[in-house]
């Protein structure tokens, strides 16, 4: 193509998007209200995301040892336990540990200080606690280490909390699944309505294309001005919804900080501020100027 | 030279559009094809710039085979032949003088150009103050004339008006028709679609009778009689 046929029909799509301005608002307004929905559904994904990682790093199980099991045996269990797959980290709490931390969380609690005092010893047992990648697989977990048999293994906390963390996990899986189907069908009704939009736009002017095309225009002739204006629509929608943004984050990111603690919506913004433009142009770019091409291609037939 | 070789248009079973139609025209002629609505006036003209595809046979202008044209190489013969239609058919968003300087951009024409010719094509058809006005601005024989400088700017061989002064009053009705034939002097060739027998029979060149689809005259120096 001819530097001076590109030029035209950059200088025909930016006129378009000019003397059209009503029309260019309308379909500006759209493609930047589903950039809206697609930004919202990025940080909505992101706080969830935060939430439920919080959630499951609170599930643990704990394997608790005999009082006479000696402290290499259990260091061993523990090494051992932290090469099986599924197995995220491992914590050792030694019988003393075990002791002082029963004391710190009871401390205001004297009839809890005067037994231990009473019964005079350490009545507690050491412990490894185990985290595992995917709390679906704790079930998993406790039964390869059940059947390792450790010397000196008392019991496994898993089997007595089994409901309450196989609740836990599922809760947290599905909230991840709905969320994301719920985010997809969102995402897709929004590409829809763009789509929807930019083809109405188009088709008040299949017209002019049909014109165009009699008057003795090549197809690409038409359609690059329509493209052309479809990149301008997306970029334009882009920089509206990245602004919209900064007061918005701003504004709830306290809100957002008491639901979900150590989540800071808007320094997070900020920060991934470029990628977020990024993907919010190429989003618009995309869905304007997709929709245009295939919009104009249904009236080029002439 | 223009060549129908037995060309049929079908629509449908029950109705033929144009049947067996064979005709010649010469360059620099200036021919009226005349016939009640319905007659096959337009899809005649329609045929050559291929705004329809016809069921049989093969057009010819000056050698190029119009009707083998494939759908990419279609604005070959566009740029070939003016077309003026009867609802004018300009472009709302784009000024008279865009309207005209979108032909000559549509076929690469160089900027110099485009900027020279524009002016002087609009002068030629009388609209030398309303360059940028935008059609809404104009009245109907004006967007006509705007239209005739589209399809004359590029130098066409053929020149095609269909109805060209269907929508349009007496006064204006001779101001197109004037220069239809001013157009035709300055040689470039002219079919001329119209129903209008007062045209038909003042202008006084060759006329082709349509009925149902059929030439059913032919006739140099003709007359139009219903």
């Amino acid at each position: 193509m001819k530097t001076v046929t590109i030029r035209r029909m950059a200088a025909a799509g930016w006129l378009a998007f000019r003397r059209n301005a009503w029309l260019s608002a309308a379909t500006i307004m759209v493609l930047g209200l589903t950039l809206f929905v697609l930004g919202n559904l990025v940080f909505v994904g992101a706080v969830a995301n935060t939430a439920l990682r919080s959630l499951e790093s609170r599930i643990d199980i704990s394997i608790y040892f005999a009082e006479d099991t000696q402290e290499s045996q259990i260091l061993a269990a523990q090494r051992d336990i932290e090469t099986l797959p599924d197995v995220r980290d491992t914590a050792y709490i030694s019988r003393d540990e075990a002791l002082a931390r029963f004391r710190e969380r009871h401390k205001d609690d004297a009839l809890i200080a005067g037994a231990l005092d009473e019964l005079g010893g350490n009545p507690l047992q050491a412990s490894i606690t185990v985290r595992a990648q995917d709390p679906m697989r704790y079930a998993a977990i406790s039964q390869a280490i059940a059947q390792k048999n450790y010397s000196g293994i008392a019991k496994i906390n898993y089997f007595e909390n089994q409901a309450v963390i196989d609740r836990l996990a599922s809760i947290a899986s599905t909230i991840r699944g709905s969320g994301a189907a719920l985010a997809l069908f969102l995402a897709f009704v929004a590409v829809l309505v763009a789509f929807n939009t930019v083809r109405l736009a188009i088709y008040t002017m299949r017209e002019e294309i049909s014109i165009m095309r009699l008057v003795g225009a090549t197809a690409w002739f038409i359609r690059g001005p329509f493209l052309m204006t479809g990149v301008l629509y997306g970029i334009v929608a882009a920089i509206a919804v990245t602004a919209v943004f900064f007061p918005l984050t701003w504004l709830i990111s306290p809100k957002i900080s008491i639901l979900v603690p150590g989540f800071n919506l808007f320094p997070y913004f900020l920060s991934n501020l470029l990628q977020f433009f990024a993907i919010m142009c190429i989003t618009g770019v995309t869905l304007a100027v997709g929709s245009s091409y295939f919009a104009v291609r249904r009236y080029l037939t002439l | 030279m223009i060549f129908f070789d037995n060309i049929s248009k079908i629509y449908n079973h029950a109705s033929a559009a144009l049947r067996n139609i064979t005709l010649r025209i010469e360059p620099r002629e200036f021919v009226s094809i005349v016939g009640t609505s319905g007659s096959g006036k337009t899809t005649l003209l329609k045929l050559l710039i291929r705004e329809e595809d016809p069921t049989e046979g093969a057009i010819f202008l000056d050698g190029l085979e119009v009707s083998a044209l494939g759908h990419r190489e279609l604005h070959h013969v566009r740029r070939r032949v003016g077309t003026v239609f009867q609802d004018y058919k300009l472009l709302p968003v784009k000024t008279a003088a865009e309207n005209v300087a979108f032909a000559m951009e549509v076929a690469g024409r160089p900027d110099a150009d485009i900027a020279e010719d524009v002016p002087q094509v609009l002068e030629l058809v009388g609209l030398g103050d309303k360059m940028d006005s935008f059609p809404r601005q104009l009245s109907g024989g004006e967007q006509q004339r705007v239209a005739i400088a589209r399809a004359l700017v590029n130098r066409p061989d053929v020149i095609l008006a269909d109805e060209p002064t269907g929508n349009l009053d007496p006064v204006n009705t001779w101001e197109i028709i004037k220069l239809l034939q001013k157009i035709n002097s300055m040689g470039t060739t002219v079919m001329l679609a119209t129903h209008d027998k007062e045209v038909i029979n003042s202008i006084d060149k060759r006329v082709i009778v349509l009925d149902k689809g059929e030439i059913v005259s032919d006739k140099e120096r003709g007359k139009y009689f219903v």
